[in-house]
């Protein structure tokens, strides 16, 4: 793909002042980083970081069939969720492979608000714009920017902003006037961290994302950082640690199926997910500690002590917070007992790695006491 | 110092050829995690990918800009990668190599080299 043919956020003018290194990413020309993935990633973990991820896609469903016709495609009770809440789940084609991942909220009384990954964007809403029925309605948001702050410094930097932001907790949403416009705001995001991502109007979204950065605690983060953070905190990356061949099951993301929708058995790929869950999926997802050598990256074998391929790295990388090389990747289930020696072979060499639990840095999410 | 177009830098000290990334490789890579060099006793052909170097994000060969045998690849790099990116073309060096022709031919030199960087 050339330059030319790369979307534009419309932060893209800021990034390109702030001295950001450019690439295309999702089909936008996007920050990978400005002062160094390193910094950036130890920046975000240390104090708090914001990302401009406008390239994903945001969008609403309306109308009285809204939530039964969503849940046809994903295995979330979305009509239990209580309005101020939001979840993740999984946008499922008929055979129980994974579309995309997704965050699907009540921020407002309207329906759901829904916010879908960059390069998927375009075949989930037309797959949603062709297959919801009844009175439900897709509306596009893409007059709309989005930013995330992390970090455990997001709150209090927020706080200073808008007092009621302090109190919201992990996975709760609200649509309420930030910085004097019509923002969608949840409590989530994509790194481990606590934090907001904060959907503005496309027009405000430059001077919003000024405004925050006037706080010192935050600096510009870029997509390389995005990635080494979320790999860090186990979270899969759409397109190459899921797809639409994996099932929730071999993903390890068997938390997003709610136990009233599997009693109920009624969302697409039903049938293939809860045989997995009977019988055991063929393969599973894993994290990987690789303890000596070069980074494993996607693509490299993974291999049992014998030698024999068992499996393959879907992503990897060196962890900046550990100081060593951490993956994730498949195996058969056999192989994905905690603390199972296993073999990652990079150019060649094999290289001694250790079957470890996800999130490799721990998740530091604000949860609200209990009243 | 020389330059090959693959950013490569060449220094001869007799036949002993010095080779390592240039700083604007280096820079290009950004935060330098993994430095592979390559062994003493391998021979090597100019051209031919004889280390690599990682970033964060990806992983990069480094082509041999001259022909011969390693004499030395710079261990201290596998302990302290974030040498290539500190110092590319001194203490971040790859290998010496013994060559048969100290010739710099198809190098660029310092000038010349900063010229073509301008063109990219």
């Amino acid at each position: 793909m050339t330059d030319e043919a790369l979307k534009t956020t419309p932060l893209n003018a800021a990034h390109r002042a702030a001295g950001a290194r450019m690439v295309g990413f999702g089909g936008y020309d996007m920050p990978v980083q400005y002062e160094g993935v390193l910094a950036e990633h130890r920046w975000t973990r240390e104090h708090a970081g914001l990302f401009d991820v406008s390239h994903m896609g945001q969008c609403k469903i309306t109308g009285e069939d809204a939530v039964a016709q969503f849940e046809r495609f994903v295995p979330g009770d979305y009509a239990i969720l209580k309005a101020g809440k939001q979840k993740y789940s999984l946008l499922l084609n008929a055979e129980g492979g994974i579309m995309d991942d997704l965050m699907a909220g009540k921020p407002d009384h309207d329906g759901l608000y829904v916010v879908v990954n960059a390069g998927n964007k375009d075949a989930d809403f037309a797959f949603l714009q062709d297959n919801l029925q009844g009175d439900a309605k897709l509306k596009i948001l893409d007059d709309r920017a989005l930013l995330a702050i992390q970090g455990p410094e997001a709150a209090e930097v927020m706080a200073a902003h808008e007092p009621l932001l302090a109190e919201i907790g992990f996975l709760e949403c609200a649509r309420l006037m930030l910085f004097g416009c019509d923002c969608f705001i949840s409590r989530s995001g994509y790194t481990g961290e606590d934090g907001y991502e904060i959907s503005v109007p496309a027009d405000q979204a430059e001077r919003v994302w000024n405004e925050i950065l006037k706080d010192a605690r935050v600096k510009p983060i870029g997509l390389g950082a995005r990635d080494s953070l979320r790999l860090e905190a186990g979270l899969p990356l759409h397109g190459h640690d899921i797809d639409a061949s994996t099932s929730p099951v071999e993903g390890a993301l068997t938390f997003a199926l709610s136990k009233s929708r599997k009693e109920r058995a009624d969302f697409n790929g039903a049938d293939r997910i809860l045989k997995e869950l009977a019988d055991g999926p063929s393969r599973v997802r894993i994290g990987l500690s690789v303890k000596e050598g070069a980074p494993a990256r996607e693509g490299a074998e993974i291999a049992d002590m014998n030698g024999n391929v068992i499996g393959a790295i879907t992503s990897g990388g060196p962890s900046p917070t550990l100081g060593r090389n951490i993956a994730m990747g498949y195996v058969p289930p056999k192989f994905a007992e905690l603390g199972t020696d296993l073999k990652v072979i990079v150019r060649g060499k094999p290289a001694a790695a250790e079957v470890v639990a996800t999130p490799f840095v721990a998740q530091r999410y604000y949860r609200k006491p209990k009243a | 110092m020389h330059f090959s177009k693959d950013h490569e830098w060449v220094r001869f000290d007799g036949d002993v050829a010095t080779v390592g990334i240039s700083k604007h490789a280096a820079d290009a890579l950004g935060d330098v995690v993994f430095v592979e060099t390559p062994d003493a006793g391998k021979t090597v052909s100019k051209g031919d990918s004889f280390a690599v170097v990682e970033s964060v994000k990806a992983a990069s060969d480094v082509y041999a800009p001259v022909s011969g045998e390693v004499i030395e690849g710079n261990a201290a790099l596998a302990s302290a990668p974030e040498t290539v990116n500190a110092d590319p073309e001194g203490e971040g060096w790859f290998a010496k190599i013994k060559v048969s022709d100290a010739s710099t031919d198809g190098l660029m030199d310092r000038a010349a080299y900063d010229a073509f960087l301008a063109t990219l």
